[in-house]
């Protein structure tokens, strides 16, 4: 870790509480530009109930000063405000009730999706244009074509007798994990596959092999290893988007995860939940996109940084 | 000449015109090719890219022409006539059923054009659904990546051009947008901006395919050019060091004269590739959204639209959700294998 690395690291965490800054300020002028308000939907409200409820949360006050209320709340509490429509819970207990499952679902289908992705990345490599890489070619090609909700619907309605496919249960955990993983899987085996290729061509791996080092130490000590690079950077923001983005995941086995919440809050119009999950999505991912930046230089020294 | 080899006198046979043996050696073996005729010849061998621009092309076609001699509409309820009680036979139908009226229409020997989907809950010729559905998705992929290869051709040549501040700035801004997650503020803004939109657009033409596909073209403009523009910068960054460039900009050539004749005809290839990549990634966001029920306004169909309709009847019409979901990775798969074979012909790079 030289000064310059240092310097490097220090502009990356800058530029992402930048980013988060700008994701909090945007979500909150984008919410109060909708024309009506939040209780315009509400059946039976008096002008004088709506004025109530407004002050009540606040509303009625300058539009700047609830941006500084909303933006001082969120960095010294945490604190999202109370949600509008799930009466006496606070977003921010919403959304971790959420993020438990997704959370979960999450790394069971980053891990599988990593770990069958590099092997089956490997194999089609060493066995290139043999029938094997053809033919996992050809699944993966077709596995990234597919929309996630096709995927997810088809092997609902292959494995709905077979399998649960109440995603709440434990056993009903199967499917959703399966459809995350798939997509992924397929991409870090193109990846792998295209990278190692990459590596096996050169001069280091025909020196090894050369000087006598077996077969098997050439391929996990030096080529799997120096392939992966190009991987690492795809699965760090992949475990991010997994655990945050599985939206139509959720809404398909109905499991009552963070992207249901989101949906919901969506169709609700429920203000202080969209911002919330939002804010925290949208961090989550700023966060893993730097570790993964960082992590790249340390794991290969010779990527010179800007 | 020979005897005398270091003399300096002429010799007069070197200026005389060339005899028809040498200007032989003149004439052409085969025409000269350009990059594109170049390129093109690679494009046709490679056989997986021409069968998918094929079936690219057919599909288009299809969504265009057939709704124009299609004899039902993707909103008309077939059991529903005016004036008369809805007739149920009309909804549910399976591939090449007929409603109670048409099967009498055929037993008195007239000839019913055929429901090659069926229908749908509705009643709904589900055939001409789903090529509305198609239309919609490739005209949204289509659009979505017209938009972003114009933005982010713009702004990603000047920030390459110019350099200095100017690029310092916009790469800043270009850096914020890029660790946005796109699709949280995709349906964020779509949200918001369908909100907005509706009163706007009421009563004019974008009524029918609904605000929320115009703020998904917005978003598209807003947010998705930044990886277009990077692209564009880096290029440019590396062609504005070409001697070409600083023989023009020696004559006299000004910043937009130079960035439009000599930097963006040399960027076109990348800039054509990665809009062609971009169509399938804008008809996966707006089936997407389409699915969650941010897509297309009812009764407008939409590939997602259709899929997640079909998802609650799946188990009795199942072939509700297969149609759909089938054409969709189709576009999608040849739309990806065309982009790769497009890449492979055009790119110099990797024609080594």
């Amino acid at each position: 870790m030289n000064s310059k690395t240092l310097f490097y690291i220090f502009k990356r965490v800058l530029l992402a509480i930048f980013t988060v800054w700008v994701v909090i300020t945007a979500t909150f002028f984008i919410m109060h530009a909708v024309p009506g308000g939040p209780f315009v939907g509400e059946k039976a409200t008096t002008p004088a109930a709506q004025k109530a409820m407004e002050a009540k949360y606040g509303l009625d006050k300058p539009l700047i000063e609830q941006y500084f209320t909303y933006l001082g709340d969120i960095v010294f509490h945490f604190d999202f405000g109370p949600s509008l429509k799930q009466r006496g819970r606070m977003v921010i207990d919403i959304i971790f009730d959420g993020m438990q499952t997704s959370l979960v679902l999450g790394l069971f289908a980053a891990g599988i999706s990593t770990l069958f992705g590099i092997i089956l990345g490997a194999i089609a490599a060493l066995r290139r244009n043999k029938l094997i890489d053809r033919i996992i070619m050809v699944i993966t090609t077709a596995f990234v074509s597919m929309p996630s909700f096709i995927m997810g619907t088809l092997l609902l309605v292959t494995f709905a007798n077979v399998l649960p496919t109440n995603g709440s249960s434990a056993g009903g955990m199967i499917l959703p994990v399966v459809t995350l993983a798939l997509y992924p899987m397929a991409y870090i085996t193109r990846l792998t596959r295209s990278s190692m290729l990459d590596v096996l061509g050169q001069d280091y791996i025909r020196t090894a092999r050369a000087k006598g080092v077996s077969g098997g130490r050439v391929i996990f000590g030096h080529a799997l290893k120096n392939s992966l690079i190009p991987v690492l950077t795809y699965v760090g923001p992949m475990l991010a988007y997994i655990v945050t983005g599985s939206l139509v995941v959720e809404k398909i086995f109905s499991v009552p995860g963070i992207g249901r919440a989101f949906v919901n809050s969506i169709t609700g119009r429920d203000y202080p939940l969209i911002m919330g999950t939002t804010i925290i999505l949208a961090t989550l991912i700023v966060i893993m996109n730097l570790l993964t930046d960082i992590l790249y230089k340390v794991v290969d020294p010779r990527i010179t940084l800007e | 000449m020979q005897k005398k080899k270091f003399t300096f006198h002429i010799d007069p046979a070197d200026f005389m015109p060339a005899s028809d043996k040498e200007k032989e050696y003149m004439v052409q073996m085969r025409p000269s090719t350009t990059f594109f005729k170049d390129g093109m010849k690679r494009l046709y061998k490679n056989k997986v890219a021409f069968i998918s621009l094929i079936v690219i092309v057919l599909i288009t076609l299809m969504s265009i022409f057939v709704p124009m001699f299609w004899p039902y509409s993707y909103e008309a309820q077939l059991g529903n006539q005016p004036g008369k009680p809805v007739d149920p036979s009309y909804s549910n139908l399976a591939p090449f059923e007929y409603g109670k009226t048409e099967q009498k229409l055929i037993e008195q020997g007239e000839v019913v054009f055929p429901h090659i989907f069926g229908t749908d809950d509705h009643g709904r010729d589900y055939f001409i659904r789903v090529v509305y559905g198609t239309r919609i998705s490739l005209a949204v992929g289509f659009f979505a990546s017209i938009i972003v290869l114009i933005i982010g051709t713009a702004i990603g040549s000047i920030s390459g051009y110019f350099g200095g501040k100017v690029d310092l700035v916009i790469m800043r801004i270009v850096d914020v947008i890029y660790s946005l997650p796109d699709m949280l503020m995709v349906i964020l803004l779509s949200t918001v901006l369908g909100l907005t939109l509706d009163s706007a657009i009421e009563g004019t033409v974008f009524e029918a395919i609904g605000s929320n596909i115009i703020s998904l073209f917005i978003v598209f403009a807003l947010l998705y050019w930044v990886s277009m523009s990077r692209l564009i910068r880096g290029q440019i960054l590396s062609l504005r060091e070409q001697e070409y460039v600083l023989s023009a900009r020696a004559t006299g050539a000004k910043g937009r004269w130079i960035i439009a004749k000599h930097l963006i005809p040399n960027c076109i290839s990348v800039v054509i590739i990665s809009a062609a990549l971009q169509i399938p990634s804008a008809i996966f966001t707006e089936s997407y959204l389409s699915f969650l029920g941010l897509g297309v306004n009812a009764p407008m169909p939409s590939l997602g639209s259709l899929a997640s309709e079909a998802l609650n009847g799946y188990q009795s019409h199942p072939h509700w959700l297969v149609i759909p979901a089938v054409v969709i990775s189709l576009i999608v798969l040849s739309l990806n294998l065309f982009g790769d074979g497009l890449r492979d012909a055009f790119d110099p790079k990797l024609n080594a």
